[in-house]
């Protein structure tokens, strides 16, 4: 009996509703809630760099007199939107919603584990949002450096505990994730035919299965040595400062990839749809650049310790295998642009955010350059200059990423079309406040301002050029705004949206929209010629 | 196309990262000669922002050509790519990760170099040791004189400090000497700089060490070496009694 999804149409109350998110095992709608969170901590983490960037508005206090309500602001911009903004809009929204939809699978392979990855993630952002009630704040920063945050009267627990839930939801999420790659792709399709998203969520994946378990080691040990008088950290008692720092940029740098990686893949699918074109060179991209990126990942953290006294062997090595990540990045970024080649480009709202990520992450990615090499890196280390470059390249960029793909998605998730004027002023808008803020810092750091300061009389003839980005900041929020306006017009008053806006050859189009439980009526069955890039005519 | 131009090609190809490091080499030094690190710093850095300009601006370019030539021009054009050959597809992926690679090599040699200079402290260096806590400098003279967040050098001799904390990590950051090493407990770091002339310099912190971490400065004072002297002594006597 062939069972079609109006034979199981109902119209549930808000209770029934509910009920139905909240326990759902759909990866869709697991998908759909991780974007709320995500959304909810960037909104929350964006607001603290607003007050943030007002704070530094001028030399002395601002709007705060205690310096340790700015660093808990500061703590929590960083921990949240890496933690709970970053990874899970990528690793968790995206590929949870993309992938089985692009591999013309049913859903995941383990739709529980799914959903339990789903409910760890909520509880590691209740945990993250609990810092702001309880009476010790943690001021630790993201990085959570011992010894100062084993003597700090912060509370480290939380963010150790934020950090467990979360990665033992991207573990999770991980193996569910990668098992579905592998094993659950539609008949017909076989590697070289997966969109650049899939291969590079993989790659992601395989990333944090490495190195989650070295900063659940490196965080638990410092709690350890907080709550339970251990001595990991405690020279006086024969342990060592630096193997933290070892440990968390062990991870940390790796998870920087985590965000990169599915970001220049949802970036390669936007482009290629966007351009009607295939992905120019599309085995260079996969092995040469995703896969260089995940090869090259693990062995460059030692730039994290450039200035921290490490020996200068492996300074030098270091830099030398930090420079030569431009290789895999530039065979991407080739790719990129050789997939507007000869294309037709169409200027929609997230081809427009795809083409900012494409200037953002050439301007990021070659001030990473400075930072690379250790002898400028000396001068330039835990400046702002540092802060503008990971901004541009990781923060600001995959921002990009993640709100050209909601709009790309958002006929296929809504069922609904937005508008693409509001659409393209909240981009223009974004744009503008992004550069104006973040290039403004590559000339702070370059005077010499290290970050983290609440206040800089040192650095008191930087005041206007400080003022300027916090103008910027206050554009970023009213573009951000308005983003949120346009998204809020399309779910309210969009028109219907068809199957297939955007004319798509990939897979995640040729079901309905939105799709129903179950994602195909039928198991696509793919013809030989078939190609999620196949658009154009082949000369 | 024949085998013996693939060679040549390859070979060639292979030569270019080996070759780009050899243009950072520079002339010896003399033993006794103090090199200028900051000078360094500032050639080095510019050499560089020529080198990111110039890629960006290319990159820019050719992003800002394409997105113009092939935008859409009537409703449901689709792209017309050429067909990749193998040979163009292996070239593609090669050719510019030996290009990438060549600059990156270049980069790293000349940084390798002003590395040596920034490490390897000058014969002759005035030593102090200097131990950070939460959230001043204390510094101690090898006289025995010890002074708080505020560092008297001679002027014209490189000085090396030996750095420790008392508490958590602090960074011992010289804007002027374009220089930072950080400080921690249970490690000794150094790291050296050369104040040719009398002045005033700022030092900072910036390794995040909590409520106070942008009020941790202190200043650096190159007095002339006659008035250094004279300082230290009295100094010294003031300390006896």
């Amino acid at each position: 009996m062939h069972i079609t999804y109006e034979a199981l149409e109902h119209k549930p109350g808000l209770g029934q509703t509910l009920k139905e998110w909240i326990f759902t095992i759909d990866h869709k709608r697991i998908g759909i809630l991780y974007l709320i969170g995500s959304m909810a901590a960037f909104a929350v983490a964006g607001l603290m760099a607003l007050l943030i960037r007002i704070e530094l508005s001028s030399v002395g206090p601002t709007i705060t007199s205690n310096p340790g309500t700015y660093n808990v602001w500061l703590y929590f911009h960083g921990a949240a939107m890496i933690l709970a903004f970053q990874i899970p809009a990528l690793t968790g929204f995206l590929a949870n919603y993309l992938v089985p939809l692009m591999i013309g699978a049913k859903d995941m392979a383990f739709p529980r584990l799914n959903a339990l990855s789903l409910w760890l993630y909520w509880m590691g952002i209740i945990v993250a949002l609990l810092t702001f009630v309880i009476p010790d704040s943690p001021d630790i920063m993201w990085t959570g450096y011992p010894p100062y945050s084993l003597k700090t009267g912060g509370n480290t627990a939380f963010y150790v505990f934020t950090v467990h839930l979360m990665g033992f939801s991207s573990i999770v999420g991980g193996i569910n994730l990668i098992t579905t790659i592998l094993y659950m792709r539609a008949p017909g399709l076989t590697w070289n035919k997966l969109n650049i998203f899939v291969w590079s969520t993989l790659g992601a994946f395989i990333l944090q299965m490495i190195f989650i378990p070295v900063l659940a080691a490196a965080v638990t040990t410092l709690l350890f040595d907080k709550y339970l008088g251990t001595h990991f950290y405690d020279p006086s008692a024969g342990g060592d400062v630096l193997l933290y720092q070892n440990l968390f940029w062990f991870y940390s740098h790796p998870a920087v990839y985590v965000i990169l990686l599915p970001t220049i893949g949802i970036i390669f699918d936007i482009v290629a749809t966007f351009a009607r074109n295939r992905v120019f060179n599309y085995k260079m991209v996969v092995y040469g650049g995703i896969g260089g990126v995940v090869l090259m990942s693990g062995e460059v953290w030692i730039h994290h310790l450039f200035t921290s006294g490490m020996p200068d062997w492996i300074r030098i090595g270091m830099m030398i295998s930090t420079l030569l990540i431009s290789i895999p990045v530039g065979l991407l970024m080739i790719g990129l642009l050789g997939t507007l080649y000869r294309g037709a480009i169409q200027y929609t709202t997230p081809m427009l955010y795809a083409v900012g990520f494409i200037f953002l992450f050439l301007i990021g990615g070659l001030t990473g350059i400075p930072n690379a090499m250790t002898a400028i890196d000396l001068y330039i280390h835990d400046t702002h200059f540092v802060v503008a470059h990971f901004h541009y390249v990781m923060a600001v960029a995959s921002t990009f990423a993640i709100f050209g793909s909601i709009y790309y998605l958002f006929p296929k998730m809504s069922g609904k079309m937005y508008s693409e004027t509001l659409g393209k002023i909240g981009f223009f808008i974004l744009f503008a406040g992004v550069n104006i803020t973040f290039f403004t810092m590559f000339i702070i750091g370059f005077k010499g301002m290290p970050r983290r300061y609440y206040d800089y009389q040192q650095f008191a003839h930087l005041e206007g050029l400080q003022r300027i980005a916090t103008i910027g900041a206050f554009i970023i929020g009213l573009g951000a705004l308005v983003v949120l306006i346009s998204w809020i017009h399309g779910l309210v008053a969009g028109k219907k949206a068809p199957d297939n806006p955007w004319g798509s050859k990939s897979i995640e189009w040729m079901t309905s929209t939105p799709p129903p439980p179950g994602n195909f009526s039928q198991i696509p069955v793919l013809s030989g010629e078939w190609h999620p890039y196949g658009y154009g005519r082949k000369e | 196309m024949s085998k013996r131009y693939l060679r040549v090609l390859s070979i060639s190809l292979l030569f270019f990262p080996i070759t780009t490091p050899l243009l950072a080499y520079e002339k010896r030094r003399g033993p006794e000669e103090v090199p200028d690190v900051p000078g360094g710093w500032d050639h080095l850095f510019n050499e560089m922002l020529i080198d990111i300009t110039i890629v960006g601006i290319i990159f820019a370019a050719i992003t800002i050509y394409l997105l113009i030539k092939y935008r859409q021009r009537y409703p449901g054009q689709e792209g017309s790519p050429l067909k990749l050959t193998t040979a163009a597809a292996i070239g593609w992926a090669l050719i510019p990760a030996f290009v990438f690679m060549a600059d990156d090599f270049y980069l790293a040699a000349e940084g390798w170099t002003l590395f040596n200079d920034y490490r390897r402290v000058p014969e002759n260096a005035y030593e102090v040791k200097v131990e950070g806590s939460m959230w001043s400098w204390h510094f101690i003279y090898p006289e025995g004189v010890e002074t708080f967040n505020e560092l008297r050098v001679p002027a014209g001799t490189p000085v090396v400090v030996r750095m420790t904390s008392k508490d958590v990590i602090h960074s011992f950051f010289l804007p002027d000497f374009r220089v930072k090493e950080d400080m921690m407990p249970g490690r000794v770091t150094y790291l050296w700089f050369y104040p040719k002339d009398p002045g005033e310099h700022l030092i900072t912190c910036a390794e995040y060490c909590g409520l106070m971490h942008s009020g941790m400065k202190g200043k650096i004072m190159a007095m002339p070496k006659d008035d250094f002297n004279n300082w230290i002594e009295t100094e010294k006597k003031n300390s006896h009694t």
